[in-house]
């Protein structure tokens, strides 16, 4: 024990433990061969192999070790520290040692998972473990500490999984903040007409859970508002929310819509996808939460040519307030669910289908409002010319499995594209024809494949096949005045010309396009497809890799309303748990500074995305807040000179882990 | 106690080094009383032999200047770290590599190349002609030191006692450094005879919380006398470069160059002044960050302008996989 191995440091009692994970590793590592080798390595005491460390006799294994051989430092050779790090550095508290005297090295993703090459991949692993051997030597205990957790969450985005996120988590008695963007929650549910596969009206359904929002007493609604900064980390995160001027005092409008009534300016509605029209102060729809109108400032004859106020005049209460300036709010919570949902795939990017060139080719959010009672055709689905189709193409996969624009299948479209044609037939008559052009069915939720079945038996035409174009130049006396499809009936393998009158796009789900910047402000990663990344595919797919953020709808990934809510309510449940646990550990491997280092450069003072750090004006130095600290590195990485020490993440620590993987 | 006996040797540097021992001006001759100078090839005639006759340890402090890269300078390193008590690592080269260190980004065959076939200079070179190391003429055999193919920083070679560092070293610090070895009152072995903090430290300029958004270069601006450079997009090397000059540089208007090496503790200066440049910059998109990459002309002589031999990969790989 005392003698020295060469570099100043203590000799130590090294356990190593060489985990098979069954066949996963054992199947492609000489895992006794790598246990073998771990022996020859300076400081290790006792090395093993074993069929599953993280079982309980592996477990046992490492704690009977601790205390019979006096370890006092055990490595583990397994799988990725994301999955059992935790697990054995519980197994060597309760064994009585620190649990930052443990290293785990990952010889099943980084090795057995990544090649079949026996003898490379165990002589990988082999470095592996002798980097962390080495590392561990320098390892020092750290303590962990308990912060407290805000009793209050955030919910970002109004739509249904907005909705149902906040309500759930102020049933269980939380306070929420809703952030929503756009002047009333409800998000694309709101837009849309029926719901596949019941049919239900989106808006009964959704309605009354939005006026729920507005009326729970543990929910702060902030409409027409968004997050601009997020500081902090998980129990206590500090967000600034920008209240944008509605020009509208909230305090004192009644709802009662005689300025929306009375306002001269018209212009195309977003809520109506420009089918229809709005006033410049206007609510989005009828049953807009919260019922309280805004001034579009680009549209008001007022704002921009100084005259009218007419809006002023007749309203009784005098919330008319043209002097209103964006407020911003600070907002402490402990736990955020992120529900921002998604964009529509603009249609016109693929130029073959004519969207925006062509009359009556519309898409599919145009088609919901045009289906919609209360829509701007009043629920009458109608070409440009006034009239009736006879004859409806409905194109699914636009923008979805296509290498051109999103490889993802967007799992809605299929069932919304039948529930088109069923609207169709059901709206403008049995006889109109229905053809839908689809790549491959995809009708796999609870009632979806009976609603299939439903739709063919109303005479839809199904043509297996990805149009190559639509156009109005007809080729037969046939054409003349129609749309044509033109597609490759894949079944028959023949080439086909279908005249239609009206052709709906069905559009595939993306992500916001202003999905990276809120991905950096969160400070979470997105995957491959530009979604929120959830933490793990199946196992967590609710929470981010942020602590304390969670995913919900389609900002994580495209799915239909069953699924939103359901996920909804997950995120629900994990910013509840973890607002009524009212503690959290919080990381011991934070950073300091040592201040007869600092030479006050104040490279640091901007980076940390905790605001941990300060400049000490009197002393010349940064300081960082302990109890802020996440240890995340970047100030340690950033100090020029090294007065930044990052516990755990030691210069001495990495240093001596690449010198093991180079041996 | 008597005279001391000092040598000082000038191996891979510029010379500069040698004329800062002049520049103590009038202090010179405080220098010629406490010493007799036993090997001073630059001002002196001295032979090597000379020095190889002298008993070990018989020197007692040799100020050694430049870095290693031939292997008559490691002969004569070699030499005089047995014959000398005190080593002193004197001036950037010998501490850290220097500029000869960027060397080390190229290599031996490269150098010679462009030496004796590529450079303009040269002339009519149809069958080019390397310097051998043996030459047979009629009086014997002719022999020219062999140019290593990397440098060295004289650490990397012979132990080395004490350092002092500076492209060149101040008066005022080698004054310090010989007072302390006329009175025999050494800092511990190892030592730098500089401050321990960086330049920021001593720095008089006013430091905010830094943001940069594009880099200029020395000759692109005229900075601000009172801010600090960094926050006006110039590379100043002072957050990673150990105070002791007395901010020469800075208090001239232009940013420090870094010859003073890393501060204690770091191991890499050319790698801390990368992630403190790129820690700083302000840009968020990929497109951003080229246009700064390519406002940063020789990255590697910037970063590393003093530190290639000190750094942690020391040199360009040679061979076919370097290549």
């Amino acid at each position: 024990m005392e003698d020295n191995n060469g570099k100043g440091k203590t000799r130590e009692r090294i356990g190593v433990y060489v985990c098979h994970c069954g066949s996963n590793i054992a199947g492609v590592v000489d895992c006794p061969a790598v246990a073998e080798y771990a022996r020859s390595l300076p400081d290790v005491v006792l090395a093993r192999d074993y069929k599953y460390m993280c079982s309980d006799p592996g477990q046992t294994l490492i704690k009977d070790d601790i205390k019979e051989h006096g370890l006092t430092r055990v490595v583990v050779a397994s799988c990725s520290p994301r999955m059992h790090e935790p697990t054995f550095r519980r197994a060597c508290e309760q064994a009585g040692l620190n649990a930052y005297l443990f290293e785990m090295a990952n010889i099943r993703e980084h090795c057995s998972w990544v090649t079949d090459d026996k003898a490379k991949a165990t002589e990988k692993a082999k470095a592996l473990v002798s980097a962390a051997v080495r590392r561990v030597v320098w390892q020092q205990p750290l303590q962990t500490r308990e912060v407290p957790v805000t009793p209050a969450a955030m919910v970002i985005g109004g739509g249904v999984a907005g909705i149902q996120a906040a309500l759930e988590i102020a049933d269980a008695g939380f306070k929420v903040y809703m952030v929503e963007r756009d002047p009333s929650i409800g998000g694309h549910m709101a837009q849309l007409d029926k719901t596949f596969p019941t049919l239900d009206c989106s808006a009964c359904i959704l309605t009354p859970k939005m006026v729920s929002v507005s009326q729970h007493p543990n929910i702060e609604l902030l409409a027409y508002s968004e997050v601009v900064d997020v500081q902090g980390y998980v129990g206590n995160f500090k967000v600034k929310v920008k209240k944008k001027a509605r020009y509208v005092d909230e305090e004192k409008c009644r709802g009662c819509g005689i300025c929306e009534e009375k306002c001269p300016g018209r212009v195309p509605s977003e809520f109506e996808e420009g089918l229809g029209k709005r006033k410049a102060i206007y609510r989005p729809f009828p049953q807009a939460v919260p019922n309280i109108p805004v001034l579009d400032r680009d549209n008001c004859l007022y704002f921009q040519r100084g005259r009218c106020r007419v809006c002023e005049r007749f309203c009784d209460s005098n919330a008319i307030d043209y002097e209103q300036e964006d407020r911003f709010v600070d907002l402490d919570v402990g736990a955020i669910v992120l529900a921002t949902g998604y964009d529509l795939f603009d249609a016109s990017a693929d130029m073959r289908y004519g969207y925006r060139r062509l009359d009556n080719v519309i898409s599919a959010l145009e088609f919901e409002r045009m289906c919609n009672a209360s829509g701007p055709t009043a629920g009458r689905i109608l070409m440009a010319n006034g009239k009736e189709p006879k004859s409806v193409a409905i194109i699914h996969c636009v923008g979805s499995r296509d290498t051109n624009y999103h490889q993802y299948c967007s799992r809605v479209c299929c069932m919304y594209s039948m529930k088109f044609a069923h609207l169709v037939k059901d709206r403008v008559g049995h006889d109109t024809k229905v053809f839908e052009f689809y790549t491959d069915l995809r009708a796999f939720g609870k009632g979806y494949e009976e609603f299939y079945n439903r739709v063919q038996e109303e005479g839809v035409t199904f043509v297996r096949g990805r149009p190559a174009e639509v156009t109005d130049v007809p080729e037969t006396i046939d054409e003349v005045g129609k749309l044509i499809v033109q597609a490759e009936n894949t079944l028959v393998s023949r080439q086909v010309r279908i005249p239609v009158d009206m052709v709906v796009l069905s559009g595939g789900l993306e992500p916001r396009s202003d999905t990276a910047e809120v991905a950096r402000m969160f400070n979470i990663s997105r995957s491959q497809d530009g979604f929120f990344l959830e933490r793990h595919p199946k196992l967590d797919p609710v929470a981010s890799m942020t602590d304390g953020v969670f995913v919900a709808g389609c900002c994580q990934g495209p799915k239909d309303i069953p699924d939103t809510v359901a996920q909804a309510a997950a995120a629900a449940v994990r910013a509840v748990g973890l607002m009524n646990k009212g503690k959290i550990q919080v990381e011991a491997a934070t950073s300091m500074v040592q201040a007869e280092l600092c030479s006050g450069c104040r490279v640091c003072n901007k980076l940390c995305p905790y605001s941990a750090i300060t400049f000490d004006e009197e002393k010349k130095v940064s300081v960082i807040n302990d109890a802020v600290c996440k240890g995340c590195g970047v100030v340690a990485a950033a100090c020029p000179s090294d007065a930044i020490v990052s516990r755990h993440f030691t210069d001495a620590q990495i240093l001596a882990e690449i010198e093991g993987v180079l041996v | 106690m008597g005279k001391q006996k000092w040598a000082l040797y000038w191996a891979a540097s510029c010379g500069g080094c040698e004329i800062a021992v002049l520049d103590v001006n009038e202090k010179i001759l405080d220098i010629a009383a406490a010493a007799d100078i036993v090997l001073w090839p630059c001002a002196m005639d001295f032979k090597y032999d000379d020095v190889r006759a002298m008993a070990d340890r018989s020197i007692d402090v040799c100020l050694f200047n430049g870095a290693i890269r031939s292997s008559e300078q490691e002969e004569i390193a070699r030499l005089l770290r047995a014959k000398s008590r005190v080593m002193v690592a004197f001036g950037s080269c010998a501490c850290t590599g220097g500029i000869p260190g960027l060397a080390n980004l190229t290599t031996k065959d490269e150098i010679l190349d462009r030496v004796y076939i590529e450079a303009q200079s040269v002339v009519g070179n149809g069958h080019p002609v390397f310097p051998q190391p043996h030459t047979r003429v009629a009086e014997g055999d002719l022999e020219l030191p062999v140019l290593y193919e990397e440098v060295s920083k004289l650490s990397q070679v012979i132990p080395v006692d004490y350092y002092l560092p500076g492209c060149p070293p101040t008066p005022d610090l080698i004054m310090t450094a010989v007072n302390a070895i006329a009175t025999g009152q050494l800092p511990p072995p190892g030592a730098v005879i500089a401050g321990e903090k960086t330049l920021c430290d001593v720095c008089p300029r006013v430091k905010q919380e830094k943001k940069i958004t594009r880099i200029y270069r020395p000759h692109q601006i005229i900075p601000e006398p009172q801010k600090c450079l960094l926050e006006q997009g110039l590379i100043c090397c002072g957050p990673a470069t150990r105070e002791g000059c007395g901010a020469q540089c800075i208090q001239a208007n232009m940013p420090c160059r870094g010859c003073f090496g890393p501060p204690a503790g770091v191991i890499d200066q050319g790698a801390k002044l990368v992630s403190a440049v790129a820690s700083i910059y302000e840009g968020d998109t990929p497109e951003s960050v080229a246009a700064m990459l390519e406002e940063i002309v020789d990255p590697a002589g910037t970063f590393y302008r003093y530190g290639m031999a000190d750094s942690l990969l020391k040199r360009k790989r040679v061979g076919t996989a370097g290549k």
